[in-house]
């Protein structure tokens, strides 16, 4: 392309042109990507289930309810005094897992028993997902070395505040993200 | 006696949904003016909460919203009933529950339940199942102008009972003017049927159209955020192709003038 | 790959020379971006382009609705209601497949009618002609069982009459038709096969494009003179010709992005206008819709089908209608040897011009017939309409190359060019090549 001495002016205002024109060609291909990609994220309708209501109100002390919460078991526990006294008088530096393992707490929060029952002041209701920490079982409740819980696919035992007390299991059950939206109902997620 | 049953039921069915058949001679559709029309136009959000009771004290009697959830109610851009309101709105229903087998109040994540009758088809997407305006002459020009006319043919039809009725295979059937024909949906629509909690007077009118457009919306939920994302596509496409003009002119400028006049 | 003389890709960097040596795609595509197009290509020259954005938008949304479509009858309608309310943009998605599909027909007709126009079809082009044809036989195909996909009352029913005129063909018809259902009716094996072709086909155009973009860049574009490049030298073809790239492309890029607009909008504000409210009613069998019709872009060829209300001779009426719906896109495919002339573009034919604006009249008369009721006087306009179709192809076409003296057109394509425009303003940077250069 053979350029004219006077063209210099006119080649800026050209070459500026085809920038303008190829960053606008650029964003509204961008711009259509992003559906594409988006739709992958999950729907509306499995966005609403990320969240649930559970009437615990029924639930008598000693008891535990057994709820669906993502594909997963939840075990909402209304706990006696007794099984708190004994999860309370636990030393933490002897867990094999001093990790409270609260989603709803800071991720180093020591596994003490106010830590692990944080849901309400009186540390009455325990909140865990019911999933063995080793390889996934579902333990037993009631049962087990330390009163609390029990695996019976490798043995692992849990305490009254469903910490790892015996067993290959690695951590404490872990607590979903829960709260009290008002007297005897509880939201998961 | 099976044959028997799906052959009056299929008849119940034609009568009761008696699809396209709008463009019969007599039928008429009024063009009410919503908020939603046009390009720009938005769902008015009292209307719509408006609509949603009309729903609910009159038409759920009979007809279903199953591709409907209760959380949608609180979705932005629709009736947006507050968290609260919604889930009160969904308890109010009986479900059974799929993993207990037993009966729970409804979740935010349930559906509306379907119809209580098998001849009243489902509403859903009924303002987009029916079309109001038509041709003419089957150029489609009235639904460019006018928009296709479902929520006006809802409005329509349920405001649209003559009152003469006719007896035909030992149903009651009901003339509607909307449709042009019998009918085997009874007028329901009165004056004053519902008490509007905002104060709007409920007039038959006012309900027919508040229900309309809480259909409309039902159909389409979607329809702020189309609109939206449409004027936006317009607008970026327009710049690029005004760009790409000046850049197609300039390229060819070094193979062409102008373009002969007498060419 | 092209007859006219151009220039050869030479690798020059390393990296060039070591991918050339091994597999020679960098050459590839510099020549099928690079090929010398005539340079009076008008603005009918951009529906290619346009094409191929539809077939890549078609295969690329389809490819993710189906991430969320379950083909099954009793899930088919709610799946897509599922996309629709709850998936992210999934009403975007599925509101620019289903009006993308129109917009592929609009290119394709106003392609193919081009072609008709300019002579593209006739030697040495029947093949690229052949099969741009059988790229529309299966897009048609491929339209018909994706409209099945919603399971709305005009999928069931389209379905229905559709693998319905199948069944009219004499002897084997009944078997064909359950074979194609794989059942006495319409049901579940029908959409889950339909759902598997629907998918397949979309790539078997894709290779078929290949193919057709292969053939004509071996025998190089048509023009609007209808006059070849000439090969004599490179130097001649530079005369005649212009790159593709970036010629061409930035011309096409800017009319796709036109066309663009409206889609959008149409997308944006009307997404509904071109399909049939009955389809957001589900399925159901025991209940036909008033009127069943086809999608807007099969209505000419319904409206044959309707046109044939007689018997002839032997034939039915039903089996007379589906040979002449089928015989009305065999005329398409017959045409290089139908026409007779010796002048290739429509523009130096001037009663050929006639008869062809007759024929696209006659092609919306026929598309708005299809659409109206099966009653008078549509029927009667309908049948008069299929009588110009087969008479355009089989008598007009054929005799008009015997009767028709046609305009001499110019020598070349440059002469053509330079009647039309100016020569470029000095300084607006590369001159026009000279004889000298």
């Amino acid at each position: 392309m053979a350029h004219a001495a006077n063209e210099h002016e006119g080649g800026t205002r050209r070459e500026f042109l085809y920038v303008a024109t190829a960053a606008a060609g650029a964003v509204v291909g961008g711009a259509a990507v992003w559906p594409l990609v988006n739709q992958m994220n999950p729907s509306a309708d499995v966005q609403a289930l990320s969240s649930i209501r559970v009437d615990v109100s029924t639930v008598e002390e000693g008891t535990q309810l057994t709820v669906s919460f993502l594909g997963k078991p939840v075990f909402i526990r209304r706990r006696t005094p007794d099984n708190i006294t004994e999860a309370e008088a636990e030393p933490i530096d002897q867990l094999p897992d001093p990790i409270a393992r609260n989603a709803n707490l800071p991720p180093d929060s020591p596994a003490t028993d106010a830590n692990r029952s944080s849901l309400d002041p009186t540390g009455v209701w325990l909140v865990m997902t019911g999933v063995c920490t080793h390889l996934g079982c579902v333990p037993l409740a009631d049962a087990g070395d330390y009163g609390g819980w029990f695996c019976p696919c490798h043995g692992s035992h849990y305490d009254t505040a469903g910490r790892i007390r015996k067993g290959p299991a690695p951590e404490n059950l872990p607590i979903p993200v829960a709260s009290f939206v008002s007297e005897g109902v509880l939201e998961l997620g | 006696m099976i044959r028997k049953l799906i052959l009056s039921t299929a008849v119940a069915l034609g009568l009761g949904a008696g699809a396209g058949l709008a463009a019969e001679t007599g039928a008429h559709v009024t063009d009410f003016s919503f908020s939603f029309e046009g390009p720009f136009g938005s769902f008015d959000q009292s209307q719509l909460q408006r609509g949603l009771q009309v729903y609910t004290e009159v038409c759920a009697a009979c007809h279903g919203l199953r591709y409907v959830a209760f959380r949608n109610l609180h979705d932005a851009g629709g009736p947006a009933l507050s968290d609260e309101q919604m889930r009160a709105y969904a308890a109010q229903f009986e479900f059974e529950d799929p993993e207990t087998g037993e009966m729970r109040p409804g979740t935010p994540p349930d559906h509306f339940p379907p119809s209580a009758i098998s001849n009243a088809p489902d509403l859903s997407l009924m303002a987009k199942a029916r079309a109001g305006f038509h041709g003419p002459a089957g150029l489609g020009i009235n639904q460019i102008m006018r928009g296709m006319g479902g929520p006006e043919y809802i409005a329509s039809f349920v405001t649209g009972f003559t009152g003469e009725e006719r007896e035909e295979a030992g149903t009651l059937l009901y003339e509607n003017s909307a449709k042009g024909a019998f009918v085997a949906m009874n007028p329901v629509l009165s004056a004053d049927l519902v008490t509007y909690e905002d104060g709007t007077p409920a007039t038959e009118e006012q309900m027919a159209k508040d229900v309309a457009a809480f259909l409309m919306w039902t159909a389409e939920p979607k329809m702020m955020a189309r609109k939206q994302a449409g004027l936006t596509a317009v607008l970026f496409l327009v710049v690029l192709t005004v760009l790409l003009y000046f850049t197609n002119k300039k390229i060819w400028s070094t193979q062409k003038g102008e373009k002969k006049k007498h060419a | 790959m092209s007859g006219i003389p151009h220039d050869h890709y030479e690798p020059k960097t390393t990296a060039e020379k070591w991918i050339e040596s091994r597999i020679p795609v960098l050459g590839l595509a510099y020549t099928t971006l690079m090929i010398p197009t005539p340079k009076n290509l008008n603005w009918m020259w951009i529906w290619g382009i346009v094409l191929t954005f539809c077939l890549a938008l078609q295969i690329v949304t389809g490819i993710v609705l189906v991430m969320h479509y379950t083909p099954d009858t009793t899930l088919a309608f709610r799946s897509v209601e599922h996309i629709m309310r709850d998936v992210n943009g999934g009403w975007a998605l599925r509101y620019i497949h289903a009006n993308g599909a129109s917009l592929f027909f609009i290119a394709v007709y106003a392609h193919i009618f081009r072609g008709l126009y300019y002579g593209s079809y006739k030697a040495p082009r029947e093949i690229t002609w052949i099969i741009g044809m059988l790229i529309y036989l299966a897009m048609m195909a491929t339209a018909f069982m994706g409209y099945v996909l919603p399971w709305g009352q005009m999928s069931f029913w389209g379905a229905t009459v559709i693998t319905g005129l199948f069944g009219a063909l004499p002897v084997v018809g009944h078997d064909i038709q359950t074979w194609l259902l794989g059942g006495p009716a319409v049901g579940n094996p029908t959409l889950t096969r339909f759902f598997s072709l629907h998918y397949l086909l979309p790539f078997v155009i894709a290779g078929l494009v290949a193919v057709h973009i292969w053939a004509f860049h071996t025998t190089g574009n048509n023009n609007p003179t209808g006059v070849e490049v000439r090969r004599g030298s490179k130097a001649e073809a530079q005369k005649d010709t212009l790159p593709f790239w970036p010629y061409f492309v930035i011309k096409d890029l800017f009319a796709l992005a036109f066309i663009l607009i409206f889609f959008a909008a149409i997308v944006g504000f009307m997404p509904n206008f071109l399909g049939h409210p009955d389809n957001y009613l589900e399925a159901n069998p025991m209940v036909t819709p008033a009127h069943i019709v086809p999608e807007w872009y099969f209505l000419p060829f319904y409206a044959i089908l309707r046109a044939i209300t007689f018997d002839i001779f032997f034939i039915d009426s039903k089996l007379g209608g589906v040979l002449a719906m089928f015989g009305s896109i065999i005329m398409l495919l017959l045409v290089p040897w139908l026409d007779t002339s010796r002048t290739r573009s429509g523009r130096y034919r001037p009663m050929f011009r006639f008869w062809f604006w007759g024929l696209v009249l006659d092609f919306f008369v026929l598309m708005w017939c299809g659409g109206m009721p099966a009653e008078q006087p549509y029927v009667i306009i309908s049948q008069l309409a299929t009588l110009y179709w087969f008479t355009f192809f089989l008598v007009v076409l054929p005799l008009l190359g015997v009767i028709e003296t046609p305009k001499t057109p110019p020598a070349t394509i440059q002469e053509d060019f330079d009647a039309h425009y100016e020569a470029p303003a000095p300084g607006a940077g590369a001159a026009r090549p000279t004889p000298a250069e």
